[in-house]
């Protein structure tokens, strides 16, 4: 790759796998998961939260010289804020019925801990490109695991993607549902989201004892 | 009175920051490896949680609703301030923070020992701007039962805090495969703290139908439900205690 060097495409993607923001550095777990019950919410948060890391990187990155330390959280909170507001207003606008199901989820990405630890520990002390590239890989770190969720409980809660019968129609017993295959009504419920969550670290861990932890 | 008994069972159960909606996870996890500190924490949400609520709702409704300019005079009862809530929401809560953290390191030395590094923490915890963003998407009424919802939805983010991390103490000791240890086992038992947590939906009022009962039958379920979360908690507990026993 020409356009980035080995570094800067380390910064992408190293989130997507063993840095990963939800798995690894626990971070973002809070706005995240009451949403996962749908493909399609799943990956319009993801995008949203990846225009606000991206975008509020670079901001924070090019005033990281002057905004005095004492007061840096309640600068940050209002950068985030100002761009949550706007893809808030643009959800409302272009896809309400989205917005409703996501509700205040849409305001919680202000509190997501991701972004807040990606100002703190990245855009305050680096330059704008490696900011906007550290916060673009986190996102998608974040996306990835989030859609991950998404189509596991959307496929196997309802049978569905993007609202799309899959597996056969469950009313008319066609495709899967015609030799007795039947939807798992727990995916859909919150606490499931908890649980696949557990299974995905479970898997990661299995597959690079590195990351395993004490106890 | 009866819907303040309502709101605060329903907060602390059935819409349990924790467990139903997955609120202030983050410091959950973080934070839940010891039951002092994890105390430390639940109390401090709770604190926070009671401030921040009820001037969020005076904000709402006396700035931000559409409307709520009113006040003001005819002139001004067109606007709706409504797309400004965010920004001012999470602004009263970094002040709150602020203040709180002054306000209780000048008259209270002890417990800002205690609460101390946690009251920071708090700003960026989902659960203190969820708790004034529900409020806001349920519309609750009064100012009452707004400082009602913030002190019972802390203590139900308290109450979670405080099992889960029982839970982990005692499961230091059991025999958890080692991809699993740490924070995968945790989400796993929280997944099935949820489920034992959602048996409480629809025990209030049936479904989500405004009450009709009289009070002495609320008096009665609301007995019953802390029986049997009591009862729930033991549970969990009972289960990382065989596992110690097996061990």
């Amino acid at each position: 790759m020409a356009l980035l060097s080995k570094k800067d495409t380390n910064l992408i993607l190293d989130p997507l796998a063993d840095n990963n923001p939800i798995t690894i550095q626990v971070l973002g777990i809070c706005s995240a998961l009451a949403i996962t019950a749908e493909l399609k919410a799943s990956l319009v948060m993801a995008v949203s939260v990846i225009f606000v890391m991206g975008v509020g990187n670079v901001v924070i990155s090019l005033m990281r010289n002057i905004i005095p330390s004492k007061i840096r959280i309640i600068a940050q909170l209002i950068v985030v804020a100002t761009l949550v507001i706007v893809v808030d207003q643009v959800l409302k606008a272009y896809q309400y019925e989205l917005s409703k199901t996501l509700s205040v989820f849409v305001g919680l990405i202000i509190t997501n801990c991701i972004i807040m630890g990606r100002f703190e520990a990245f855009a305050l002390g680096n330059g704008v490109w490696r900011s906007f590239l550290d916060g673009i890989g986190n996102a998608l770190g974040y996306g990835v695991i989030l859609i991950i969720i998404g189509f596991f409980r959307e496929l196997l809660g309802s049978g569905t993607l993007f609202g799309i019968q899959v597996l056969g129609d469950p009313i008319a017993k066609t495709g899967l549902y015609a030799i007795g295959y039947e939807n798992n009504g727990f995916m859909i419920i919150p606490p499931a989201a908890l649980i696949v969550v557990g299974i995905i670290i479970w898997v990661q861990r299995s597959r690079n004892p590195a990351l395993v932890e004490e106890n | 009175m009866l819907e303040h008994l309502e709101l605060f069972f329903k907060s602390i159960f059935i819409d349990n920051m924790v467990f139903a909606v997955f609120l202030g996870m983050c410091s959950y996890l973080a934070v839940s490896k010891k039951v002092a500190t994890a105390v430390g924490l639940g109390a401090a949400v709770i604190f926070v949680l009671a401030v921040t609520v009820p001037l969020n709702w005076l904000l709402d409704q006396y700035l931000l609703r559409d409307g709520a300019l009113a006040w003001l005079g005819p002139e001004y009862a067109d606007y709706n301030l409504g797309f400004l809530s965010f920004i001012l929401f999470i602004a009263t809560i970094a002040t709150m923070v602020q203040l709180v953290e002054i306000v209780v390191e000048k008259f209270s030395p002890s417990l800002y020992n205690s609460l101390g590094i946690f009251l920071p923490l708090i700003a960026v915890n989902c659960a203190i701007l969820g708790g004034s963003l529900f409020m806001q998407a349920r519309d609750i009424p009064s100012l009452g039962l707004a400082l009602n919802y913030g002190i019972s939805s802390g203590i139900g983010w308290f109450l979670a805090i405080l099992a889960i991390a029982a839970i982990r103490e005692k499961i230091r000791y059991s025999n958890v495969p080692p991809p699993l240890r740490g924070l995968g086992i945790t989400f796993i038992i929280t997944g099935l703290m949820g489920i034992g947590f959602q048996s409480f939906g629809g025990m209030l009022t049936g479904d989500n139908e405004p009450p009709e009962d009289t009070t002495p039958t609320t008096v009665e379920e609301t007995e019953g439900k802390e029986r049997i979360e009591e009862g729930i908690e033991d549970d969990e507990k009972a289960v990382s205690y065989n596992d110690v026993i097996n061990e």
